[in-house]
């Protein structure tokens, strides 16, 4: 393989035919499954080796939710390797993994640091693919992080599964080919919420937003308003506030007097954190505006959040992706296994990050290859049941998992830290799915450069 | 123009080699994989710009990072733009970054001392702030300038360099792509320039007025002698060197976001200076390799790996082992930096090279030479 | 104008906030001359403090019932708490109003670990440049948040605020608007008060006792107290130590309006330092002005109406002022010629 130059990739192999291969000094690998050339990054058949890369924040804000994602990733791996009690391997549906890793060969992981950074996560998953021999990388607990990781995976020929992300972006105007979402996102937050809106605080409301001021923070604001103002609400102003402001007085004041009965607060993480106990503060949730109760929403919801903000959570509506106390067989049966494993209950970014692998893996069973545009087929449009959010589509046109919203709310009476958030409903599939063109971008090219 | 004194020359010549070397001795090490490599590279730079203004003249300036990031911006703006062809891209990142360092070093270089430092820190917190959130339409904020297929890249088009197939075009160095080897070592020739250039100016008339800048500005000013020419200069060219090093993690990685602007970058690159030895040729790259090395690979080591390092051991040793070295590594590689920085100033005043110099003294000793005179490495105030 | 009102009320309670921070940094840097960057990790032990007193005050015994299952799959563990066990009711409104007890604990504990640093790392530092001063704090800095991450997790920890202290003031009837025109929340009312007693305190002892007499005596020329026959040594442990104790008291009561978690120590760490330096090195009096200031305009800054005319203005304007004042007055607002300029 030359050195110096990014390698020949596909395109070109295929362009330039056989003379192309020999030109590059590297022998076709011939697999039984298809007559091509399957020269790609970090082939298990060549390295001997399957790797995962797990790429989440083991230091910076997001740490906690890193980890849990990393106790995911590694309960998949047992359950991918046919070690543990299986999880939800036992109710998936269809089901190709047969517990004895994938296409016969064990699996293997590496680990790394985001820090939270979009640099840092790159330089991670580069690790991971460049040294570890990585075949997968996946993680992330932004936007930011994934849609940087991503592109780089797109690349580097790699297929990326994204960890938490719910920016309309990154299966919007930064989707990739090779990325993949299984966290819904800030369009399906909007509109699973309305109804229960409409329901709980009526139809005639003015709502302030509070917006932290960066693209995610954006592309909610827009997302709740629109939805919300479909309902009927009145948006009486939205404001942005610097990411990691710390103290919120200085936004939350105007709030009172503003004439606004409900607080929108598009946080995420520490900001939501701080900003939602401060408003609690101020006394917001005891006045009456307009007559009527006033009332704070947090669209966007995770435990690790709602353990952060304390007291303050109680009541609160919001979403999530999915929460351990539902009922169906998918998450019943991952909740124990986790439960079993680490002793605590599985957060959302446990879940997601688990299902992702299992889904990767299954692919992998299902192409009966590692050739990435054979997988990617594999996910694009697979429709699959038992892994805890009901029937779900990995739809092809943006690489989004389209499945049942959880609308939650904040535990009037915790007993522990593991029971903060109610679901108080779903919303169906159906509901929150939407026309991929309203969003944009370009998946790409199937083909994989080399890395 | 060219010359260099012997030792300086012997210098360049290891320096060289140790560079070109890397993918061999690093590989022991678990490092030499080309995205790290790279960064070993890059962050030299950016630290070897640093230590010109701050080895020499004793500003310590906080705010480094922003012209890093002024750098890459400017780099993905013109693969953007113009098309994908790496120098000119180099070229405008230094002279962009030379200019916003010029603008900077004016209003800065009005204070001296902490004055100063704060000044850095408030104009590069100020472009990091304002990249991430209002600036969004040129920086895109949060998830950082990338390329699309739909960039006007003019000169590309004009010469119909048209990208094949689906996928984004790569940056080019005289149409050849660069690819994970390829841009280390255009990197790693960056870098022996950037050390040779660097070399240059601790040698030069130029260098030795710096110099006596920090020992005394007074007596400077008072022999008439206008200061305030060279610090600016010395200023900007640090800050071109910062924007060199972000137009390279531009070009081997074409993404650029505002985080590189941070505090945090700009505390990074004081802290590698500081680690390796300020104000000595060498200092900052071994600060800027022992720092990268941390946080790329003492965060990747994980419960399996140590399980495998330890795997002699017998069983209840092994999970002891395992149990305490855990503390150190993945998660807790923090806590091993931290200590490393404790440990390295408290037993080598200097940085590392002070360890490199006793070292040096000690065997000279042995051999019975006697001992160069202790010249102690004497940092900025 | 009530909307002037509450900003301003903001501004006060934001730079009561900042001046608590940067008293201590204050003492330290600009008298003892150490560039303390482990200055926000004291700050965030103080949080700490408060966290850890509340984990004491609610120890449970748990016992593990081996017959049930917790939903998650896990043997079933049943809490009693201890502390409400062994004083009833007494116990109860310890766990209420465990934060501002807390501080009990924290002065002495944050005295000790101020004399420790000092005694076992600081003083070797006083005559190091300022570059190892950097490292070696810093270095200390990333510890101590490592510690304690190791012992309690990454995930922010709330602390409640005492039950009878929650809800806002109506501030507004007390200046003669109509009801609930001005509300404010009493919590940071409290904090605003607490912070102009520890800053009078500080500036009281310094200013009446012989003690703080002899030690503005050292900042001002060492050498010669030394010649004195005095032991300026100790003081400045003592002055260390003090700073140490009103980081950590500053962090305690700020604990219910910031959730802590181990990375609070660097959040605070820039913004003490550019409100130390904007008030001026070697000056108390300074970095209280400074922080009130900011605080002030900070708050001002994020107003609508202002930020309709400077998009943007409110994410800088702490960055803003401090170049504006550094560069229109040369050492900051009230700084001592000399100090720190080298």
């Amino acid at each position: 393989m030359s050195d110096l130059k990014r390698g020949i990739s596909r395109r070109r192999v295929i362009k330039t035919g056989m003379a192309g291969i020999l030109a590059t000094g590297v022998s076709p690998l011939i697999i039984s499954k298809g007559a091509w050339a399957q020269e790609f990054c970090n082939n298990p058949e060549v390295t001997g080796k399957a790797v995962f890369g797990f790429n989440v924040p083991l230091t910076g804000p997001y740490t906690e939710e890193g980890l849990d994602s990393l106790n995911g990733y590694q309960l998949a791996v047992k359950h991918i390797n046919g070690e543990g009690d299986g999880g939800i391997l036992k109710t998936l549906k269809p089901l190709a993994l047969e517990g004895n890793g994938v296409l016969g060969k064990k699996i293997e992981f590496v680990t790394g640091d985001t820090q939270t950074n979009t640099d840092v996560a790159r330089d991670g998953a580069r690790r991971m693919i460049e040294r570890d021999g990585a075949v997968v990388v996946t993680g992330s607990v932004t936007s930011g992080e994934a849609i940087a990781q991503q592109a780089l995976c797109q690349e580097m020929g790699v297929i990326y599964m994204s960890g938490l992300t719910h920016s309309n972006d990154t299966t919007g105007k930064d989707k990739r080919r090779y990325g993949f979402r299984h966290f819904f996102n800030a369009y399906q937050s909007g509109v699973a919420i309305a109804p229960f809106l409409a329901a709980e605080y009526g139809n005639e409301r003015r709502a302030y937003h509070l917006t932290a001021d960066y693209t995610w923070g954006w592309t909610q604001e827009e997302s709740i308003k629109n939805a919300t103002e479909a309902l009927g609400w009145e948006t009486v102003n939205a404001v942005r506030t610097p990411l990691g402001a710390g103290d919120y007085s200085q936004f939350l004041t105007p709030v009172l007097n503003s004439g606004a009965d409900v607080l929108i607060l598009n946080h995420y993480g520490l900001d939501m954190v701080n900003s939602l106990p401060q408003a609690v503060q101020f006394g917001l949730r005891d006045r009456q505006v307009n007559g009527k109760q006033f009332e704070i929403v947090v669209p966007m919801f995770s435990e690790l959040m709602a353990v952060g903000a304390g007291e303050a959570v109680r009541g609160i509506i919001g979403t999530s992706n999915w929460q351990w106390g539902l009922e169906d067989e998918g998450t019943k049966a991952f909740t124990t296994s986790y439960g079993s494993e680490y002793g605590v209950p599985p957060s959302q970014a446990a879940h997601t990050s688990y299902v992702q692998a299992i889904l990767y893996a299954d692919a992998v069973q299902r192409a009966g290859t590692f050739y990435p545009p054979e997988v990617i087929r594999a996910l694009e449009g697979f429709e699959f049941d038992g892994a805890g959010n009901g029937p779900t589509l990995y739809r092809d046109a943006d690489h989004q998992c389209f499945k049942e919203v959880l609308v939650v709310r904040g535990n009037e009476n915790p007993t522990s830290n593991f029971d903060v958030l109610n679901v108080i409903g779903q919303t169906s599939r159906e509901e929150v799915i939407y026309d991929p063109s309203i969003f944009g971008g370009e998946l790409g090219p199937y083909e994989p450069n080399q890395c | 123009m060219l010359s260099l004194s012997r030792k300086d020359l012997i210098s360049l010549v290891i320096f060289a080699a140790v560079v070109v070397a890397m993918p061999l001795w690093l590989a022991p090490f678990g490092a030499a994989y080309p995205g790290l490599m790279q960064k070993f590279a890059i962050a030299a730079i950016f630290a070897i710009g640093f230590n010109i203004l701050f080895g020499l003249t004793g500003y310590l300036s906080f705010g480094h990072a922003a012209f890093l990031g002024v750098g890459s911006y400017t780099t993905v703006w013109t693969f953007k733009l113009l098309g994908m062809e790496i120098l000119p891209a180099i070229i405008f990142a230094i002279i962009v970054a030379g200019l916003f360092s010029l603008i900077i070093g004016y209003f800065s270089l009005r204070r001296t001392g902490i004055y100063f430092s704060i000044l850095t820190l408030a104009f590069a917190q100020m472009s990091y702030s304002l990249a991430y959130s209002v600036l969004t339409p040129i920086t895109n904020g949060e998830t950082g300038l990338l390329l699309a297929r739909g960039d006007p890249r003019v000169l590309d088009m004009a010469f119909g360099n048209q990208v094949d197939g689906a996928g984004l075009p790569f940056p080019t160095l005289f149409g050849m792509e660069l690819g994970g080897y390829g841009g280390f070592y255009l990197c790693a020739v960056v870098l022996i320039l950037s050390f040779f250039i660097s070399q240059k100016i601790f040698a030069s008339p130029f260098g030795m007025a710096l110099r006596s800048i920090k020992s005394n500005q007074m007596r400077m000013s008072y022999t008439g002698f206008d200061i305030k020419p060279y610090l600016l200069t010395a200023f900007v060219i640090s800050g071109m060197f910062a924007g060199l090093a972000g137009a390279l993690m531009s070009v081997t990685d074409p993404l650029a976001g505002a985080e590189r602007m941070k505090w945090t970058e700009s505390g990074n690159v004081v802290l590698m200076t500081i680690l390796g030895g300020v104000g000595t040729l060498f200092g900052p790259v071994i600060g800027a390799w022992l720092i990268e090395y941390f946080e790329n690979i003492f965060s990747a080591i994980n419960y399996n790996m140590l399980n495998g390092f330890f795997g002699f051991l017998p069983d209840g040793v092994r999970d002891v082992a395992v149990t305490v070295s855990s503390k150190f590594v993945g998660e807790g590689w923090h806590l091993t930096l931290g200590l490393l920085f404790v440990v390295v100033v408290v037993f080598l005043p200097g940085g590392v090279m002070e360890g490199v110099r006793r070292l040096s003294a000690y065997f000279k000793d042995r051999t019975g030479r006697t001992p160069e005179p202790v010249t102690k490495a004497s940092a900025a105030e | 104008m009530n909307v002037f009102l509450t900003q301003l009320l903001n501004g006060l309670d934001k730079g009561g906030a900042y001046a608590l921070i940067a008293l201590g940094l204050t003492l330290v840097f600009g008298t003892l001359g150490v560039v303390n960057f482990a200055h926000g990790a004291l700050f965030m032990l103080g949080c700490f403090c408060a966290v850890a007193f509340r984990y004491l005050l609610t120890i449970e015994t748990v016992t593990i019932d081996p017959e049930q299952l917790s939903p998650w799959g896990a043997p079933l563990e049943v809490k009693t708490p201890v502390i409400q066990a062994w004083l009833g009711d007494f116990g109860a409104v310890l766990v209420d109003y465990s934060v501002p007890i807390s501080i009990l604990l924290a002065v002495p504990l944050m005295l000790l670990i101020g004399i420790a640093m000092e005694r076992g790392l600081i003083k070797h530092f006083y005559k190091r440049t300022h570059a190892e001063q950097i490292l070696v704090t810093f270095g200390l800095a990333i510890v101590l948040a490592e510690i304690v991450k190791t012992f309690f997790g990454p995930n922010p920890i709330p602390q409640p605020i005492p039950t009878a202290l929650r809800g806002a003031a109506d501030v507004g009837s007390w200046l003669g608007f109509a009801p609930h025109a001005i509300t404010y929340p009493w919590w940071r009312l409290i904090y605003l008060m607490f912070s102009g007693v520890v800053i009078a305190g500080v500036f009281a002892f310094l200013q009446f006792t012989t003690y703080g007499m002899v030690v503005r005596a050292g900042m001002a020329d060492r050498e010669a107290v030394s010649i004195l026959g005095i032991n300026i040594d100790r003081r400045f442990t003592v002055v260390f130590g003090l700073a140490a104790v009103v980081a950590g008291v500053a962090g305690v009561m700020y604990t219910p309006l910031l959730a802590p978690n181990y990375m609070l120590g660097m959040d605070f760490l820039v913004l003490s330092f550019v409100v130390v330096v904007v008030g001026g090195m070697g000056s108390l009096g300074g970095a209280v002005a400074a922080g009130f200031l900011l605080g002030i305009l900070q708050s001002f800054a994020s107003m609508n109406e202002v930020r309709a005319i400077f998009p943007g203005i409110d994410q800088v304007i702490i960055y803003l002022v401090a170049v504006v004042i550094l560069l229109v007055r040369p050492r900051g607002l009230m700084g001592r010629r000399g100090v720190m300029e080298g």
